[in-house]
């Protein structure tokens, strides 16, 4: 049989591999820390006290994971359709745009359980949008997306500077952002949620957009094993023929799925937006469309492995921030480093063991791996 | 023994569980005009890129000009002087031809000196081999008859001796073959040593001085082309192989359920390969249609079932149009009557990757009863491949276990039983038991006759030709996109044989 690694049981798959990745990317880690002469244990001991040694650090690593599970949702979601969709990035910045406007009307005189449900909405259409366009191009005249949606990034990007500089910011104002939003556009924090776990999130701006995060990654598991779309989505994923012959109408998925693809990127706009900030900045998105990919690769494109993926780079964001606040030889940079380094051996290196230890378990004997399913004559 | 050009003892490679090449023995005489015939997966190609390093051969050994050689990327096989013109040309469309030529073999950083070099080197090989062709032409603007002359061209500039030349006529026109057949004449009195891989007799019987016959991986046969006949390389081609026994009454023809007329189908270069084709199939019968793999079969299905667009004609099912030249689609298709059991199940039959009930339903996957609004109703979807694993004994019966994990003959159950249990009037079925164990062969055939029994119309393409003649009520042979003839099963192997070798007149020629 041509399937190369076919036999691992689920546990090595989708446990032992991606932990034993994460282990190697530490270690290169620890060898630069090494190298700019700090000590690479307290280096980690910071790292996990800084993101998950106190109700604050909590709060904000679950923060920072809030946009990494939109993100990565995204990407996930073109993965089963074949796509990859690179423009999480330029999604979500145009997507602040669905969230500001509404709060910019509504928050004087709405409550925020109004101008929640607006700005979902308005996120999910305008990120839908911008990946509508790839989506179609791809589908109708065979545009790359992995180009296209490059290219809308950097558009995305030109646009909102203008927005912001010369639409959106108040007169008399030096900052590129908009006004302060009232009450209205404010997320509740979810310190209640932290709290009854005994935790005090001080400062952080955990909040609602967290929850709702959740509730999409339930409705993606949903969507794509569960309704006839995803089905279709993911036979046009693995076998563009088959979806040929089964009748699925190929651009017709694509489209769909670049939309929901862009969606979930945009959502991730509320957190920063409504849920942080409260008012729209210039780069609010701050990379994490990009870090989505690395959170879909390591979380396989499944919800139950994004979220564990989105809150271990949330920690790298916020234990990071704490290392190069109590080390001054490890610099902001050097934190970028290290989150790299994950992405590079759980993303891109991702197979990189995968043979050894294929290998290792079929010398178990047996032991769940050769088990003789009647396989190919 | 000097004048052997290549020598292949013990040849053997393995891909996986198939057996490509077993224990290929094989002499070529330096100066003539090789043929190496065979079906289509009979191992011709896997021998050839052997030869041209593309594979390594798990066992035997190469000799050139009497020398044992390892060859093992084709850098090495152009040392040896071995050159290879592929069936999919390899050169880069935007390019003149001077720099397809060069491409490789530019000598050193700065072109300029290599390019002038080139030139004349070029002119020079024009002139010997009246191969003219314009070198500051751009490929994609070439006809192919000239792209493929740019390939022969390049083989001679790395100083080939030996030229491979792979199906090299099949996206020829019949002028542009005749002058290929002229170039390989011109080269072979220059002293070159050529190998053609082909599947076509006439070509064979045209230009080789030695033709060597393959089958299912085996070398069967080597004749001097001036004592052998189309008939007996036809044979040795299909093979004689034990007639599958099968029990079938005879058929009961009733009203006409599709009704093909003048289909031409092109596929995705823009070849035609379906021409003009007519036939009816009825109610209660089972039509084969025989010929050697890419006579056009393959596109004759997918433009019935909607899945390739035809250029022109009408196909009518139950006696409604269908709209092949524009919007016939398969799913709609499947509502009206007509399944399709695929050539290819592994790419296009099924998605290895899901799990045997998910697969169970592909194509039907907007029936109603496997949903629950825009929800996949599970239990549904599993009660139902369970009832069908179990009508169909497919093993291991589980519809919860991934469909790679299913063996060939297992994997075409549960296409066969999707397909068959919707209960449709017209089943086209291609390649039923292409990569099937025995034991399930008989299962399927008996199967297929009973569909035919319970009043179906069943259209059934395969290249096994005991298969055709033991299923079938009528035979129609394709060939070269043509139906050619239309045989009785019982017509005679020797007569199907020569009439899918594209030999017209086939009656008196097997006489």
């Amino acid at each position: 049989m041509s399937v190369p690694y076919a036999k691992l049981p689920a546990w090595v798959d989708y446990g032992l591999i991606p932990l034993i990745n994460l282990i190697v990317a530490f270690l290169v880690a620890g060898l630069v820390v090494l190298a700019v002469g700090e000590s690479p244990l307290r280096a980690a001991s910071l790292l996990i006290e800084g993101a998950f040694g106190y109700g604050e650090g909590i709060g904000f690593t679950l923060y920072y994971a809030t946009n990494f599970i939109f993100t990565g949702l995204a990407v996930a979601v073109a993965f089963h359709c074949g796509l990859f969709n690179i423009g999480g990035e330029g999604q979500a910045y145009v997507a602040g745009l669905g969230v500001a406007l509404p709060c910019l009307w509504l928050d004087q005189f709405a409550p925020w359980y109004i101008v929640f449900p607006a700005a979902i909405l308005g996120a999910a259409m305008v990120g839908g949008f911008w990946a509508m366009i790839p989506g179609w191009l791809q589908a109708k005249r065979g545009s790359h997306v992995v180009i296209t949606t490059i290219m809308f990034n950097f558009i995305a990007s030109s646009l909102m500077v203008y927005v912001l500089v010369d639409v959106l910011k108040p007169a008399g104002s030096m900052a590129p952002q908009t006004r302060a939003f009232a009450e209205g556009g404010q997320l509740p924090r979810l310190d209640w949620l932290l709290a009854s776990v005994g935790l005090d999130i001080g400062g952080a701006p955990f909040n609602m957009s967290f929850l709702l995060a959740l509730v999409a990654a339930f409705v993606v598991w949903v969507v794509i094993w569960r309704t006839k779309l995803g089905y279709e989505i993911r036979t046009m994923g693995h076998s563009p023929t088959a979806a040929a012959y089964a009748g699925i109408r190929q651009s017709r998925i694509i489209v769909i799925t670049m939309i929901m693809s862009g969606a979930l990127a945009g959502m991730m706009a509320l957190n920063p937006i409504m849920g942080d900030q409260h008012r729209m900045q210039l780069d609010f998105v701050a990379g994490a469309g990009f870090v989505g990919i690395a959170v879909a690769l390591m979380g396989r494109s499944h919800p139950v492995g994004i979220i564990p993926a989105a809150i271990l780079f949330g920690m790298l964001y916020q234990g990071g921030a704490e290392i190069s606040f109590e080390m001054p030889q490890i610099s902001r940079d050097m934190i970028t480093i290290i989150q790299g380094l994950v992405i590079l051996f759980a993303g891109a290196l991702e197979n990189m063991f995968r043979p050894a230890i294929t290998a290792f378990f079929a010398t178990l004997g047996g032991a769940g791996s050769d088990k003789p399913l009647p396989a190919a004559e | 023994m000097n004048d052997i050009a290549i020598e292949l003892k013990g040849i053997d490679k393995r891909f996986g569980l198939v057996h490509a090449n077993k224990d290929i023995n094989m002499r070529v005489r330096k100066g003539t005009i090789h043929g190496i015939i065979g079906e289509n997966g009979a191992g011709k190609s896997t021998l050839m890129s052997i030869l041209y390093g593309f594979y390594q051969a798990d066992a035997g050994d190469i000799f050139v000009d009497g020398k044992k050689i390892v060859i093992r990327d084709p850098n090495a096989a152009i040392a040896a002087g071995i050159g290879m013109v592929h069936q999919h040309f390899m050169l880069v469309e935007n390019f003149t031809v001077l720099e397809n030529i060069m491409l490789g073999a530019e000598e050193s950083q700065v072109l300029n000196a290599g390019i002038a070099k080139a030139r004349d080197e070029l002119r020079r090989l024009e002139h010997e081999y009246e191969l003219e062709v314009d070198p500051d032409a751009v490929i994609e603007e070439l006809p192919v008859g000239l792209q493929q002359r740019v390939e022969i061209l390049k083989a001679l500039y790395r100083g080939a001796d030996i030229l491979i030349l792979d199906e090299p006529t099949g996206v020829l026109t019949p002028a542009e073959a005749d002058h290929l057949f002229r170039i390989l004449e011109q080269l072979k009195s220059q002293g070159k040593t050529i190998l053609l891989i082909t599947h076509k007799l006439r070509e064979i019987m045209a230009v080789t001085d030695e033709v060597s016959v393959m089958r299912r991986g085996e070398m069967v046969a080597t004749r001097t082309t001036a004592e052998t006949s189309v008939g007996e390389l036809a044979e040795l081609m299909v093979g004689r192989h034990v007639l599958l026994q099968v029990d079938k009454g005879p058929a009961t023809p009733g009203e006409v359920l599709l009704s093909v007329e003048n289909l031409s189908v092109r596929d995705r270069r823009g070849v035609e390969m379906v021409k003009n084709v007519s036939f009816d199939l009825r109610a209660g019968e089972i039509v084969g249609i025989a010929g050697v793999a890419g006579n056009g079969q393959s596109e004759l299905l997918q433009a019935i079932s909607g899945i390739r667009r035809a250029v022109s004609g009408k196909v009518l099912l139950q006696g409604e149009p269908i709209h092949v030249t524009g919007t016939a689609d398969p799913s709609e298709l499947r509502h009206r009557g007509l399944a399709h059991v695929p050539e290819d199940r592994q790419q296009m039959g099924l998605v290895l990757k899901f799990d045997e009930s998910e697969n169970s339903i592909l194509g039907y996957h907007d029936d109603p009863k496997y949903l629950n609004g825009v929800f996949l109703n599970i239990d549904a979807i599993r009660k139902d491949a369970t009832d069908k694993i179990d009508k169909y004994d497919i093993r291991p019966p589980n519809p919860r276990l991934k469909t790679a994990n299913f063996s060939g003959g297992n994997q075409q159950k549960i296409v066969l039983a999707r397909e068959m249990e919707r209960d449709p009037a017209v089943l086209v079925i291609g390649q039923p038991t292409r990569g099937v164990d025995v034991g399930a062969i008989e299962f399927i055939h008996k199967r297929i006759i009973e569909m035919r029994d319970a009043g179906k119309a069943v259209l059934l393409v395969s290249v096994e030709l005991d298969e055709i003649r033991s299923l079938s009520d009528r035979v129609l042979v394709m060939f070269d996109g043509r139906i050619v003839g239309e045989r009785a099963p019982d017509a005679g192997e020797g007569e199907l044989g020569l009439l899918m070798a594209g030999v017209e007149d086939s009656k008196e020629a097997a006489q």
